[in-house]
């Protein structure tokens, strides 16, 4: 019985500890762990991709001691705010509705999004491929209803409690049946499945997804949306209250866009230069 | 509190219902009738039937059913093709089916079990006499042994129904929206997880409450007089 | 079948190692919630065979709320509401700033109190069954109330609860794979990893059902073992 009180005791110590942040000089940092190339796990359990090199980076410029740990996606924000972690990492637009109940740094990069479908399918004649700033209200609007036509009916899968979802649903809504998913791999095993017509996401991670096995026969469709919906890019998240903390972030990021930090590590994982204003 | 957010919550919520009744009652259904076979069948005391049957019963009971929608619905979607050629594929490709079986096949087997255990406290001697006065194996079965079993196993069996009623928040991990994954999506929404959570419980514990007390109805309409609990 | 064999191998990208490291979190996080369940489990069977009547409404509702709702919901809430709840606890308590559960400790929680329903239940009808005039037995011999306890309700007690706890334990093994969602890497999050960046989802989901089979298997054959030496019949 005493054994068995001391192992409690033991236990509850351990396990209450005081918030990181508040305490030091050390922050944690939270990613998803399954967005390649941005942020995934190796098979020896290891974090790795852009986000995570890039948080470190980071982390050294703001003199900081950083743990970075991987999430769910989908309970990510609210997370944050009960304060299980400092900042979010994790390929995050900085949205309207998000600032809303959070604060975000400046864009530390600018990403578009597509559809990507079978190379035979009707969408992947369509040969825009150019990027679309849906603040561009009439450029935009001609470039969706071009591809109204082509995604009637079909079934398309997208990332739950992403912007990315929020934008099939407010443009097409009416004409296709989304599906959603708890991460992209699961996402992208659907698609390779044929249980989904296509896949929309941020275009650098639908061309990862194509680089496996058995994506031969899909391709990247359709122009690459951004702005709007899609907020002023992804940038690393912080509790509303948080501002010292953003500033810090703030300026460790616009170093990393001036030393080129930020282009070569995006082209290191993703091959283009995502740097915002490239 | 903040009742208006509760206010609009709660019904977005109850759209996930009918999607999350649909779910346990067919599973429960597929998978009574699955393990009452099962459960008769363990009767024969054959190796080669009860073998592969006592199998698939740990293999189900022994593993997490998030685990078993996962391999269905997941690990099967690699074989598509050869799927395709045994023409299952178009089974296999619904979200809605694939939950359905993983779901069916696990109650079945935690069912089969149940089952079991209740025809077997049936006392051996209404069995001896059923046969003396000259009934046959068959109408043994389902005269005598079968309408005491099903009734005596009704409260294990709530048990389970119950448990399928908390799986089938499961399968909102393979896309479909019942009130848990309707649940993810309010909170992508409003970021407030502890009330959206709070809702989906009480909708949760209302089905089951009302399913024990409909369980509990039938049993002192099924039980007789002497045997009746006092309500 | 090369494939598989390197792909859960030891060797360089193989993800053997990973998967074993992960099993024995599973180990660890099924077997502390279960001896901290047992605890909460004995402390709720108390209440609800006590003469209060508020702790034994306490009792029955604690039962009621953590079998109804899905255990999914229990460990998303303890997650979210868990540490807010402690924050506000030590801010009463005159300490200043944020005080959180890690995900370990958390799943280990949620667990415990999800098993503690159950096994409360369990211990209660244990009670239930045992034999009145053993009490009176022990009255009538002068013995104090806690070697009552000790040495006659206890180990009757554990002997007639032996099968349902070995039906909480293995429900506790599955539930574990439960907390894959609020971010511990235990087995059935390690396969989703793995499954994820491999895109072989068959072949871990299929390794990971053989381990938790495993355990599952070879626990049940303890217990079993422990019914039998235990029963005097």
């Amino acid at each position: 019985m005493k054994k068995t009180f001391n192992l409690i005791a033991t236990l509850l110590a351990l396990s209450v500890y005081q918030g990181a942040h508040a305490a030091s000089n050390s922050i944690t940092i939270a990613t998803e762990g399954a967005y390649p190339p941005w942020n995934f796990t190796t098979s020896d359990g290891q974090l790795a991709g852009f986000e995570v090199d890039l948080a470190k980076v980071l982390c050294k410029k703001m003199a900081m001691d950083c743990t970075i740990i991987a999430q769910d996606w989908s309970g990510m924000i609210p997370a944050l705010k009960a304060g299980k972690f400092d900042v979010i990492m994790a390929g995050m637009f900085i949205t309207d509705k998000r600032l809303e109940v959070m604060s975000f740094s400046q864009p530390y990069a600018i990403d578009p999004s597509s559809f990507a479908v079978e190379k035979d399918s009707e969408l992947a004649k369509s040969t825009d491929s150019e990027k679309v700033s849906l603040n561009d209200t009439e450029k935009a609007q001609a470039a969706i209803e071009k591809l109204r036509p082509l995604l009637k009916g079909k079934t398309v899968g997208v990332q739950a409690s992403t912007t990315l979802y929020e934008f099939l649903k407010k443009y097409f809504g009416d004409d296709i049946k989304i599906r959603t998913y708890k991460t992209t791999e699961q996402r992208d095993l659907d698609l390779e499945a044929g249980r989904v017509d296509a896949i929309y996401g941020q275009r650098t991670v639908l061309a990862a997804t194509l680089k496996n096995d058995g994506f031969q026969d899909f391709m990247i469709a359709g122009p690459g949306f951004y702005g709007g919906i899609f907020g002023r890019g992804v940038g690393a998240g912080v509790r509303k209250d948080d501002d010292k903390l953003r500033e810090k972030l703030n300026s460790a990021i616009q170093s990393a866009i001036a030393d080129g930090t930020i282009k070569q590590l995006s082209e290191k994982w993703m091959g283009v230069d995502i740097t915002p204003g490239s | 509190m903040d009742f208006s957010f509760y206010l609009i919550i709660i019904p977005k919520l109850l759209s996930g219902l009918p999607m999350t009744l649909q779910l346990t009652a067919i599973s429960v259904s597929l998978g009574f009738i699955l393990a009452l076979t099962l459960a008769l069948l363990l009767q024969t005391k054959q190796r080669l039937v009860t073998l592969p049957i006592r199998t698939f019963v740990a293999i189900f009971r022994g593993t997490p059913l998030l685990l078993q929608i996962f391999l269905i619905y997941y690990g099967l979607g690699q074989f598509r093709k050869d799927l395709q050629f045994v023409g299952l594929w178009g089974f296999f490709r619904e979200p809605y089916w694939c939950a359905i079986l993983a779901l069916s096949l696990n109650t079945a087997a935690y069912g089969s079990e149940i089952l079991r255990g209740a025809i077997k406290s049936v006392p051996k001697g209404l069995v001896e006499a059923a046969r003396a006065s000259g009934l046959s194996y068959y109408l043994t079965m389902r005269l005598v042994v079968l309408p005491i079993a099903l009734r005596q196993a009704i409260p294990s069996y709530g048990n389970e129904i119950i448990l399928m009623v908390k799986g089938t928040s499961l399968a909102s991990v393979v896309t479909l929206m019942e009130v848990t994954g309707i649940a993810h999506g309010l909170i992508s929404e409003t970021y407030r997880a502890i009330e959206v959570f709070v809702c989906a419980g009480a909708i949760y514990l209302t089905i089951n409450f009302l399913i024990i007390r409909g369980l509990a109805a039938l049993e002192h309409r099924l039980s007789p007089p002497y045997l009746r609990k006092r309500t | 079948m090369i494939d598989v064999l390197h792909l859960l191998g030891f060797g360089d990208g193989g993800w053997g190692k990973s998967l074993l490291a992960a099993t024995l979190v599973t180990l660890l996080l099924s077997f502390s919630s279960f001896s901290v369940g047992i605890l909460f489990g004995g402390v709720i069977a108390t209440f609800r065979v006590g003469k209060y009547r508020i702790l034994n409404l306490f009792g029955r509702s604690y039962c009621t709320l953590f079998r109804g709702i899905p255990d999914l919901l229990t460990i998303y809430l303890l997650y979210y509401g868990g540490s807010m709840l402690l924050t506000s606890t030590g801010k009463l308590l005159g300490w200043d700033g944020f005080i959180g559960l890690p995900t370990f400790a958390t799943g280990m929680l949620a667990l415990a109190i999800i098993s503690g329903a159950y096994l409360a239940e369990i211990f209660r009808g244990a009670y239930l069954a045992l034999d009145k005039g053993q009490l009176e037995a022990a009255q009538a011999l002068g013995l104090p109330k806690w070697p009552t306890l000790r040495f006659v309700i206890m180990p009757q007690i554990m002997r007639l609860a032996l099968p349902g706890v070995s039906n909480v334990w293995q429900l506790i093994l599955k539930d574990s794979a439960l907390i894959s969602v609020i971010g511990l890497v235990e087995l059935m999050r390690q396969a989703q990893i793995g499954a994820g960046s491999t895109r072989e989802p068959f072949i871990f989901y299929t390794a990971a059902a053989c381990l938790y089979l495993v355990i599952t298997v070879l626990t049940g054959f303890f217990f079993k073992y422990v019914e039998n030496r235990t029963s005097s019949y």
